[in-house]
């Protein structure tokens, strides 16, 4: 068991920063299985260089969020397991 | 100067209209409780809060003098109801943020956080139920404001919390969840102590496993609502468990507090 999996309510935070929706409850669709479900209930593993929302099915990374804070604040982020987001 | 003064309350202004993205802001501590030997409750005055659901979290960051910045999520453990915003930790001897939390932050003290955050693992009253609760440890945090929320809100969806703790010393909110159980019904609380149990308790003793969630939670037929939060191995083996037990997944939400959370 890896212990520093936590729950897609763990990048909610950071997800914030970005999102101006309730990003938890956004619904997202894996590009590489096709599971579908809420972000909170996607697997999330939160570091310091930055945070990555696994789908809970198959493992692929759905988002991938890293922020620089050094200088300028600038943030990297990677939509690119993502097949569609839903919300409201 | 008055230009640059009027120039900036005008960026004020526009600031104001577009959607407000999640901002740091300061929250003064106007009380430290302890809880058990090891969990403090910290209340807060946060100025505009605007207000959470129960199960929600606020992130908290500690900057150093020379710049460095420390952040964790901690739980919400007060309702909505209430106008402070309580926040449970517990002392982790090797955390670099829990241990000043705990130990150093007095009544007075500004603590910089935001929040509220994360509306998945949230609940209101008028979602209904049943409610099935799991607590390990300071997992109670969000589960607690679920049930003074209810509490506060004059509700009665039926709640089952099954809260596991090492010890009786160590079981968190002992005195309240006692009193709010006492005086209602549709309130079960059963603990299970993992470590060591007083002379003659007659409650569980052990881990919690299939044959208790058997016994102590609803049946998948009347569909609970299931809230999950502790360590993460516990969330784990529960959520697993209960949905093995043929709870539907998507109405079993989990939190996992990962390995420390520091």
């Amino acid at each position: 068991m890896d212990e520093n999996r936590l729950d897609g309510n763990a990048a909610a935070g950071v997800l914030a920063e970005i999102f101006n929706f309730e990003i938890t409850t956004a619904r997202v669709a894996c590009v590489r299985c096709g599971a579908a479900g809420e972000i909170g209930s996607q697997m999330a593993y939160v570091s310091e260089i930055g945070t990555v929302v696994r789908c809970a099915t198959c493992d692929n990374a759905l988002i991938r969020v890293a922020r620089q804070d050094d200088g300028p604040q600038r943030y990297w982020l990677d939509l690119k397991g993502i097949e569609y987001l839903q919300f409201e | 100067m008055a230009t640059r003064g009027a120039s900036s309350a005008t960026g004020v202004t526009e600031m104001a209209s577009v959607p407000r993205k999640l901002a740091w802001r300061i929250g003064e501590v106007v009380e430290t409780s302890p809880d058990t030997a090891r969990t403090k409750s910290l209340l807060l005055q946060i100025p505009g809060w605007e207000g959470h659901r129960a199960g929600q979290h606020v992130d908290v960051r500690l900057t150093a003098e020379d710049g460095y910045q420390a952040q964790r999520s901690y739980s919400i453990a007060s309702a909505p109801e209430d106008s402070r915003v309580e926040l449970l930790v517990e002392r982790l001897d090797d955390g670099e943020v829990s241990p000043y939390l705990t130990d150093e932050l007095r009544a007075g003290d500004g603590l910089e956080l935001r929040g509220p955050i994360g509306g998945w693992f949230a609940w209101e009253a008028r979602e209904g139920g049943p409610l099935l609760l799991v607590a390990g440890g300071s997992g109670i945090a969000p589960l607690m404001a679920m049930i003074r929320h209810r509490q506060a809100a004059g509700n009665d969806t039926p709640i089952r919390l099954l809260f596991s703790s090492r010890s009786y010393e160590e079981v968190i909110f002992r005195e309240e969840l006692e009193r709010l159980a006492a005086e209602d019904e549709t309130l079960q609380i059963t603990h299970t102590l993992t470590r060591s149990a007083p002379p003659g308790w007659k409650g569980y003793d052990r881990r919690i496993d299939e044959e208790m969630l058997e016994e102590v939670a609803f049946s998948p037929r009347e569909r609970p609502l299931a809230f999950v939060c502790g360590p993460t191995p516990l969330v784990e083996a529960v959520a697993t468990t209960l949905v093995g037990l043929g709870h539907e997944p998507a109405r079993v939400k989990t939190e996992r507090f990962g390995p420390t959370g520091g």
